[in-house]
């Protein structure tokens, strides 16, 4: 499992590589022009000029390799300094810059990160948790009223758009009833009873939101694959040998259902640090989704670079990941 | 001059009044206020956008702001330099401004004209990259004559000299702060980029790039009673509709900035009776740029050039006017603009004096008299009523970028020029593309590959004469130039250049009047560009927040020193 593991990992850097590579050239052959957005009064001739200050327009291969140089090399010293360990001259680090900000993408990511993995995160483990009993039921019921009002609202969470639960919930409990905030404040800090229950107030809609939409579709992935098992003959050889009802379904064929949507579970999880772009816009959580939004929309070119390459990374890291467990789930999966 | 002296007078009065009604500062808690563009920088010389020019106008301060009505405030100096009160030169080649001696920075030391000077040498780095080097256009050197003058030199003669150190877009920084982070190193100084200290009614508290901004009041502040409020907090993010309804329905906010929403959505959320929306109108101007060049793609590098020809149709003055003619501007106001918008019939709408009302025919339509005027012209209409004349036919592609408004106006000008028998075909372009300078897209609103483009142009501040200046025909785009130019129409006319070298030669503001409106008044009547709704700016504020007026010439924030919490 080892071998396994390492290989893939070894496997894993061309790949991105390549898939960096990709990003850059995309990027550079999309039109947009980071100055774009500046008020029609400044001239062209500044707006050339600001261009040139920021480096845009320099052969791809160049930058290309500068931005290869910061990731792999600046960023990482940087890092090691804040810890308090020095390689090199740590004046001489040329971070990755945003063009917008002017300032390191990486300190921007940071930032963005508690309240994407708040929400975001919170919202696909209660989405997990909401999903596996209702699909559990609904497959051991099947075509019960539980199972048909399941199946009926995680069709309805399924198939209308998170703008329009967002604005929904928005307008039923911000306008009209008052009970939560509609923007989230990212500078709140949590150091009181007080400030924890304004923390809960102001992620309960987002997070609902999201929930919702998540465990519509694990829910509808776990019901399916309990089906398939209930019917399968260790089923009826367990039943037979005397166990009770509880056990064949928890032990037996809950675990077996589980393997493939571990697997659903785990490639999902980069989506939480990719953001859910759309909630965040709605309800103002300002992280890692909006981050990119902003970036594409300012033509922030090292931002998106950046960050789309991060996205890939995990979702690369989260494949192996699915794999693994896999292989710890079911023993008869073995890659060795 | 008779009109800043009862300004002075009118603001020392308003000050007084204000002291007196105001505990003190500080005293009105929490500002909270939302852009929907989200803050990216707080210095505004190397800002991406109106917001981030906006965000630290709280922080920094220029020489002078403009008022509301348009007129000049003495802010770091003690007065505005005329040429009456020995202040600009005679010769028009040099302004020396003033400053008030009793000014600190926010970290408690003194403000100088070398601080000045700096932020002038800041901007002219011709490597730091400077979004407001247009206003320091022309300035050959600054110097400070002693601790609180400053003297502006031009290498030309300026009858506007306001340019630098006027507005929010050109404020004054701090040497001590900045003076590390000239040219090419601009960029690298973030914690100076995202906290300047200055010397304006807030500080930076905590700053969180493309999120949200808090500030706190300005201990140092030069006027002891402002600001009212203690705290300000600018969140950024979402769209315009919920930054507004954050304002209206639910009052989680007391000012939403340039609110863009459909007129009967805003009737909706005005009815919740949280606030209420102002509106204010500048110098914007939706306009339609008629393409005098041809855009032809058979033309290759000549497409949309002088060198390619004239466009086939639209050289001919009737159909232009009859284009103009058949537009109902009222409609177009109505149903996209509401409160945010008014019909107009110039390109340079206001101040008022340099207004025209000679082309205020257009405000009415005339499909008659334009199907009149394109029969005369020879235009007849063909089979499917599409009119031509010599096998050309009246097809235009109309271009615009991208938002639900522009598209609305499109849908609707398309039914009104189909009366007349004219053919559109729409087409919208993200604004990041039609409005960015990448020389490799042929979407650019320079490059014109279209007969007709619509958006919104303006000035800066209250002086038209650059404005003007964008219709002599060396502005005309073109590859020789990298298409840089704002010549959109390609117009080109001996009389209208040698009208606007005549305005940069002239000082007296009468004269300035007469000769923009007679530039206004030949493009409208050349119908080279078409105006279409004279745009205000609108936001929403609460009725919590009082002493508000909201500001066309100016950061919206400019004044906000001023803004207090009513209950």
């Amino acid at each position: 499992m080892l071998n396994y593991t390492l290989r893939r990992l070894l496997f894993a850097i061309p790949t991105l590589l390549v898939i960096s590579f990709i990003i850059f050239v995309i990027l550079d052959l999309a039109p947009g022009d980071p100055t774009g957005q500046l008020p029609l009064t400044i001239p062209a001739e500044v707006r050339a000029q600001i261009r040139e200050s920021l480096g845009v327009g320099e052969p791809i291969h160049i930058a290309y390799f500068k931005w290869l140089r910061g990731f792999f090399v600046y960023e990482p010293l940087y890092w090691l300094d804040q810890m308090g360990l020095t390689i090199g001259d740590p004046a001489d680090r040329a971070r990755i810059i945003s063009y917008a900000t002017r300032g390191p993408v990486f300190d921007l990511i940071l930032e963005r990160i508690p309240q994407t993995l708040w929400v975001v995160g919170l919202s696909y483990v209660f989405g997990i948790l909401i999903a596996l009993p209702i699909g559990v039921i609904s497959a051991y019921k099947q075509y019960s009223w539980f199972d048909q009002l399941g199946t009926f609202i995680s069709m309805v969470g399924f198939s209308v758009p998170t703008f329009f639960t967002g604005l929904l919930m928005i307008v039923i409990f911000s306008v009209q009833l008052g009970w939560f905030p509609s923007v989230y404040d990212t500078t709140l800090e949590v150091n009181s009873w007080e400030s924890f229950i304004k923390q809960v107030k102001q992620m309960v809609m987002p997070v609902a939101v999201l929930a919702l939409y998540n465990a519509s579709q694990i829910s509808r992935f776990m019901r399916a694959s309990m089906l398939d098992n209930l019917t399968q003959d260790y089923v009826r050889t367990a039943r037979a040998k005397g166990m009770s009802e509880k056990v064949v379904v928890l032990t037996h064929v809950l675990r077996n259902s589980l393997i493939p949507v571990v697997t659903v579970i785990a490639l999902g999880v980069p989506t939480i640090f990719s953001g859910a772009i759309i909630t965040e816009q709605i309800f103002r959580v300002n992280g890692l989704g909006q981050l990119l939004i902003i970036g594409i929309q300012g033509s922030d070119f090292p931002l998106v670079q950046t960050l789309t390459f991060i996205f890939a990374i995990l979702i690369v890291l989260f494949n192996l990941i699915a794999d693994v467990i896999y292989g710890i789930l079911d023993p008869r999966i073995r890659y060795d | 001059m008779r009109k800043l002296k009862t300004l002075i007078m009118a603001t020392a009065a308003a000050s007084t009044f204000a002291t007196a009604a105001l505990a003190e500062r500080g005293s009105d808690g929490n500002l909270n206020i939302a852009y929907w563009q989200a803050v990216s920088i707080l210095n505004p010389y190397l800002s991406g956008g109106t917001k981030d020019i906006e965000a630290s106008s709280l922080i920094l301060d220029p020489l002078a702001n403009y008022r509301p009505d348009g007129s000049m405030e003495p802010a770091l100096a003690t007065e505005i330099p005329t040429i009456e009160n020995g202040g600009v030169s005679e010769d028009l080649k040099s302004i020396t401004w003033k400053l008030r001696d009793d000014v600190v920075w926010s970290d408690g030391t003194p403000f100088t004209a070398a601080d000045v000077v700096f932020s002038a040498n800041y901007c002219l780095h011709p490597e730091g990259g400077c979004n407001a080097a247009s206003n320091f256009a022309d300035v050959e050197s600054v110097e400070a004559v002693d601790d609180h003058t400053v003297k502006i030199n031009f290498s030309v003669a300026k009858p506007f000299p306001y340019g630098p150190f006027v507005g929010a877009t050109a404020p004054v920084i701090q040497e001590a702060q900045f003076k590390d982070c000239m040219g090419a190193k601009a960029p690298e100084c973030t914690d100076a980029n995202f906290g300047p200290i200055g010397t304006g009614p807030f500080v930076v508290d905590e700053f969180r790039a493309n999120d949200v901004v808090t500030y706190k009041a300005n201990e140092n502040y030069r006027d002891p009673a402002q600001p009212a409020f203690a705290t300000v907090v600018l969140k950024g993010g979402g769209d315009s509709a919920s930054t507004t309804r954050s304002v209206l329905e639910t009052g989680e906010f007391d000012y939403a900035w340039n609110v863009q929403v459909e007129p009967e959505v805003l009737a909706q959320m005005q009815a919740a009776g949280n606030g209420e929306i102002i509106a204010a109108f500048g110098t914007s101007v939706e306009r339609l740029m008629v393409n005098l060049t041809n855009p032809d793609p058979a033309l290759g590098d000549k497409r949309s050039t002088v060198e390619g020809g004239p466009h086939p149709f639209l050289s001919d003055k009737a159909v232009r006017q009859a284009l103009s003619m058949a537009i109902d501007r009222d409609i177009l106001v109505e149903v996209g603009y509401g409160p945010n918008g008014q019909v107009t019939c110039n390109v340079l709408p206001a101040p008022e004096i340099y207004a025209s009302t000679a082309n205020d025919a257009c405000k009415t339509q005339d499909i008659e008299g334009a199907n009149k005027l394109l029969d005369e012209a020879g235009w007849m209409p063909g089979p499917d009523g599409i009119r031509e004349k010599d096998g050309v036919r009246l097809s235009i592609l109309y271009q615009t970028s991208t938002n639900s408004v522009r598209q609305g106006t499109q849908a609707l000008v398309k039914q009104m020029w189909q009366e007349i028998g004219v053919e559109t075909e729409l087409r919208n372009i993200d604004a990041g593309v039609f409005f960015g300078g990448d020389q490799s897209s042929p979407d650019t609103f320079q490059k014109f590959f279209a007969d007709i483009e619509m958006y919104t142009n303006n000035f800066d501040g209250t002086d038209p004469e650059a404005y003007m200046g964008n219709w002599v025909c060396s502005e005309i785009p073109s590859p020789a130039n990298q298409w840089i130019g704002n010549n959109m129409p390609r117009f080109c006319s001996e009389e209208y250049d040698a009208l606007s070298k005549e305005m940069g030669k002239t000082a007296s503001i009468e004269k300035r009047a007469e000769l923009a409106k007679k530039m206004n008044d030949m493009l409208m009547q050349e119908y080279v560009m078409i105006p279409l709704i004279h745009r205000g700016r609108v936001s929403a504020k609460s009725n919590a927040l009082g002493n508000v007026t909201l500001n066309p010439w100016d950061s919206e924030l400019a004044f906000a020193e001023e803004w207090t919490r009513v209950e």
